[in-house]
Order: structure tokens, then C-alpha cells, then sequence
């Protein structure tokens, strides 16, 4: 079954076409990734789909409704989390707040009740308290809940966005080169933990520059090159695909 | 470590509660302004200090409730307490309908936008609009406010009535600062993007922080026109906004201690030093400069939330 289906989807930044008449589908439970070489257009398609960018022309559609036109609050509400490429987490707050923020979404008490807390407020903010610390245990950070996060090292940062992702219960998560300033064993840690993101039943859709990663963790990839989708297919179909080969030859791949 | 804190925070609190007694009518009253000052801070630190939204103009909302309380108080002589809510609501309004237009603006821009507004303000109460707000001579004849039939008058007496809204202030202001309320404005204050992509509506949430500062504004404008018995713009100019924004910062951004330290500082200081009166300004001039350089967080910023992660009492009271 289709989870997210984008449809000729294009986004024009003055005179360059940043994103080109692009459609693929991400089908439930799967890992996809999205490749190309630098500047072909990846993370726009990100930011159209978490809506911080409006289309210009073409569809986008989640769990059979467009979410075209939807802000990204309401986007993450129905069911899509992000991470971003550069990391943007709340660095003056601590690991366990930033996960909080992904609770937010799930949670109802506004002014008012914060005020006089009665014993609902004090329930919920509980249940979102151990939502916030089962998520930092599921990516291994428990101990580091009360550190901020700008103390975190790299790799734990992307982690640390990754559970503030998974913590607004997303249906499919989207993580903007998650290995990036990674080191090989974190890498492989990576690999693990999104492979068990989709145990938990959560659909993946990754940017990645590691070829490695991508290989080993997803099982459909789409190609990007000049905003343009190139190929799509299964890793090795990918893998020997020429028009692939050629978009990556002569470029300066990492 | 944090046990030191509530004894100190403990002790001040004592202090300020007893000061009355051995001071004179002039230094109580000057406590009375700090108290005003206090609760105006601390409604614009929602605004400025959780939410990190540069807003100058919050002496906007502070006329908007003290002129709605001196009209309905000498036209129709409802009491001046029961006006309170009323106060706190119009100003609460009128920040809802200005705000919603420039809500999404960001920093310096609506830095530029809330001046403005204050400005506006003060000149439409000169110009008498409406005809109702006296023009540039104010209100005059403002009611005191009694409380079981007791007239409040005195300074000592406006003491604690002012400070007991101040407490108030403090308790509530705490606790929305430890709830999900709380961590979201922080969220858009440290970076509004990433708390969109959260789930966090970063637009509705900016624009109830300053209808709460300006309820917060407006119940101090009643405060103060009761304790004033006349009201006039002059009161309500942008230096007052200028004060407000300066206790804020050099307080500590988002800290409540901070804040009243900050003001303390601010408003209390010059009073001391009144023989300096010309040379106060270069003084808060050069003291803002080193405060930026040296503390740009504040004086005393606010201590990371600590929360109780075991057991079934939700968010630890911390300072």
C-alpha cells in the first residue's frame, strides 16, 4: 500500500528549477532512499513534502489525502517527522526537552491548564515525560537526558533528532542525511537503528551521501539529478543502472 | 545546590514582606512602583524572554488596561478591582487584533512594528479619541480600591495589595513556564523552524505569549490607576517600554529571579542614587554595554528545567 505518493511534483527559486517534474511513491513499511549528487534537488523534495516549501505545481499525497497545502505543524500531526540536514535542535535546552517538543503534537494542555494543572495536565505531561525518555533509551541516549544538547556529540545530536522525530508518532519518518559527520561504528549503529525504526512499524524515507548505507538499508531507492527524477528501482538495480553511473562520474562524490 | 536557592529566594521574599515596617512612606512607595514593574516585567518576559520575540511597545497594553479602568471607574464608578479582568481582557483584545497582522514578523522588524505601536497609542490618548480619554491632562479622580469594605489609600497598605498580585504573578507565571506551554515558546525561541517541523504551531503560540503578557500588562494598568488616582499618557510613553525591555534582558532572558532582580536594578537603583540624576543615564548606558559583552544571557539566567523521572509527580518545581 501507497503511504506517500508524490505526483509530477515541481518547485521553481526564481529562474532555476530546483525540483522538476518529480513522481515516485513510497509504499508502507518500506526504507527508501533518495540519492543524487549534490544539489540535485533532494532536500527540496523534503521540504516540500514536510510543507516549509510550497509547491508550484504537482501533488502530494499521504495516507490518500494532499497534503499540499497543509502547514508542517498539521503535516507532523498527521503523521510525518523529520530530521534536518544541518542539525537543528534546541541547543540551550536539554536532550529530554528536545524529545518533549516532539511530544507536543500528542499532548492537548494549553495556557490555562499549565496555570492551575489540574490532575489531567499532570497526567499527560507525565505520559509525555516517559514517552520523551523511551525515546531516548530506543536510541541509546537515556543517560545523557539532562545534558543540553549542545554538549552532545555529533552523531548523538542526529540521534537526538531522530527520537524528537519518533516522538510525535510519525507514520513515516523522514531523515535528511542522517550519517552525515558520522564515523564508521556510528554509521553502523545508524543502520541498525533505522532498520529498527521500521520494525516498529514506521516507514523510512532517507537522503544519504554514505553509498554504503544506502545499499545495506534501503530496499528502494530513487535517483535524483538536476531536480529530476533519473531511475528508481531495488539497490542493485541502482547500482547498474548507467544513467546513475553517469550522474555520479566525474562529479565530487564523498 | 538548589536548596540554597529556595533559601535564598526564601529570604528575599521575607524581606521585601517586612521592609514596609521599617521603611518610610517615600521607600514603600518606591517598592510599590518596583512591584508594578515586577509584574510588568515578568508578563513582557513571556513575550521577550520564553517566546524571544523583540516586542518594545508593552506599555501599549499596560495604557490600554489602566485607561480602561480609570473610564469605567469615573464614568459609571464600577469599582476599580472589579475593572481587573476587564482590564486585563480589553488589553488582551486589543493585543490579539494588533499582533495577528505581524505575528510572523522576526526580530529587528518587529522590534521596529511594536515601537510603533506604542507611539500610536500614546498619541491617540493625547488626541483625546473617542473623546474619552481626557487628552494630554489624563483622567483624573480615579476611585481607590477597597477590599472588604476597606479603603486602600496608604502606600503600606498598596504595599501588600501590590505585592500579593505579584505573588500571584509569580505562582502562575511558574508554572506555565514548567508545562508543555512553556517549552514551546522556548522551542520557537531557540529555533522556529525546527519547532515547526516538531508539531508545534509556532504562530498560535507566539500569538497567545503576548495575549497573555497583555492581560498580564492590563491588570497592572488597573494597579496602577488605582494606586495613581490620575492617569495620563506621559505615563505610557515608549521609555517606559524601553525600561520593561531593558529589565528583561539584563535580568536573564526567561528567569523569573532574574527578572526582579533586573528590576530592582533598574528602577530601584536610580532611586538611590537620585543626587546622580544626571549622570544615571551614562551609568545604565555604560552597565548595558558591559552586561551584553560580558553576561548576555543576563544576570541571572534561568537554571535548566529538571524533571522528575521516576514516580508519579510529573514536572519537579524548580527555580
Amino acid at each position: 500500500m501507497t503511504l506517500l505518493h508524490l505526483e509530477n511534483l515541481t518547485k521553481r527559486f526564481g529562474g532555476l528549477i530546483a525540483v522538476n517534474d518529480v513522481s515516485f511513491d513510497v509504499p508502507e513499511g518500506a526504507i527508501v532512499g533518495l540519492i543524487g549528487p549534490n544539489g540535485a534537488g533532494k532536500t527540496t523534495v523534503f521540504n516540500l513534502i514536510t510543507g516549509n516549501y510550497r509547491a508550484d505545481s504537482g501533488k502530494i499525497v499521504f495516507d490518500g489525502r494532499p497534503i499540499n497545502n497543509l502547514p508542517t505543524h498539521k503535516i507532523v500531526s498527521l503523521g510525518i517527522a523529520r530530521t534536518f540536514q544541518t542539525i537543528r535542535l534546541f541547543q540551550k535546552l536539554t536532550a529530554l526537552e528536545n524529545v518533549l517538543s516532539g511530544c507536543h503534537c500528542r499532548m492537548k494542555s494549553g495556557s490555562i491548564a499549565a496555570m492551575f494543572q489540574p490532575p489531567w495536565q499532570r497526567a499527560e505531561e507525565q505520559k509525555a515525560l516517559d514517552k520523551a525518555l523511551s525515546e531516548l533509551r530506543f536510541v541509546k541516549l537515556a543517560e545523557q537526558a539532562m545534558n543540553l544538547a549542545e554538549n552532545l556529540s555529533y552523531g548523538n545530536q542526529r540521534l537526538l533528532e531522530v527520537a524528537r522525530a519518533l516522538a510525535t508518532e510519525p507514520r513515516l519518518i523522514i531523515l535528511d542525511e542522517p550519517a552525515g559527520g558520522m564515523n564508521d561504528q556510528e554509521t553502523a549503529r545508524l543502520i541498525d537503528t533505522i532498520r529498527q525504526i521500521q520494525a516498529r512499524g514506521v516507514t523510512v524515507l532517507l537522503i544519504e551521501h554514505d553509498m554504503s548505507l544506502v545499499m545495506k538499508a534501503c530496499e528502494q531507492i530513487v535517483v535524483l539529478e538536476n531536480g529530476g527524477k533519473i531511475a528508481e528501482g531495488t539497490p542493485s538495480e541502482i547500482k547498474a543502472n548507467r544513467r546513475v553511473i553517469e550522474a555520479y562520474l566525474g562529479t565530487d562524490e564523498e | 545546590m538548589k536548596n540554597k536557592r529556595w533559601i535564598v529566594y526564601a529570604a528575599c521574599a521575607v524581606v521585601i514582606l517586612i521592609s514596609p515596617a521599617a521603611l518610610n512612606r517615600y521607600w514603600t512607595d518606591v517598592l510599590n512602583v518596583i512591584g508594578l514593574y515586577v509584574m510588568l516585567a515578568l508578563s513582557l518576559n513571556i513575550i521577550l524572554g520564553h517566546c524571544g520575540m523583540f516586542h518594545m511597545g508593552h506599555a501599549a497594553f499596560y495604557a490600554v488596561g489602566a485607561y480602561t479602568t480609570a473610564i469605567l471607574n469615573t464614568a459609571y464608578g464600577i469599582p476599580v478591582l472589579w475593572l481587573m479582568p476587564l482590564s486585563g481582557l480589553l488589553a488582551g483584545l486589543f493585543a490579539l487584533v494588533i499582533a495577528r497582522p505581524i505575528i510572523h514578523l522576526r526580530g529587528d522588524y518587529l522590534l521596529i512594528v511594536t515601537i510603533g505601536f506604542v507611539e500610536i497609542v500614546r498619541i491617540a490618548l493625547i488626541n483625546n479619541i473617542f473623546g474619552i480619554t481626557g487628552g494630554a491632562n489624563g483622567i483624573f479622580g480615579i476611585d481607590r480600591p477597597t477590599i472588604f469594605g476597606m479603603k486602600i489609600s496608604t502606600p503600606g497598605q498598596f504595599f501588600y495589595l501590590i505585592w500579593f498580585f505579584v505573588a500571584v504573578t509569580i505562582y502562575l507565571f511558574r508554572k506555565l513556564e514548567h508545562s508543555r506551554f512553556g517549552r514551546a515558546l522556548n522551542y520557537i525561541r531557540e529555533d522556529d523552524v525546527a519547532a515547526a517541523g516538531s508539531g508545534i504551531d509556532t504562530g498560535h503560540y507566539k500569538l497567545i505569549a503576548f495575549v497573555i503578557g497583555a492581560v498580564w500588562a492590563g491588570f497592572c494598568g488597573t494597579l496602577f490607576a488605582a494606586k495613581m488616582t490620575i492617569i495620563a499618557p506621559e505615563s505610557f510613553n515608549f521609555w517606559e517600554s524601553v525600561l520593561l525591555f531593558m529589565i528583561v534582558l539584563l535580568g536573564g532572558r526567561g528567569s523569573i529571579a532574574g527578572v526582579i532582580l533586573g528590576t530592582f536594578l533598574v528602577i530601584g537603583l536610580p532611586e538611590i542614587f537620585r543626587q546622580f540624576a544626571t549622570a544615571r543615564m551614562l551609568v545604565f548606558g555604560v552597565v548595558m554595554v558591559a552586561m551584553m559583552i560580558f553576561r548576555p544571557e543576563g544576570i541571572l539566567p534561568p537554571p535548566p528545567r529538571t524533571y522528575r523521572l521516576d514516580g508519579d509527580t510529573g514536572p519537579e518545581e524548580a527555580a
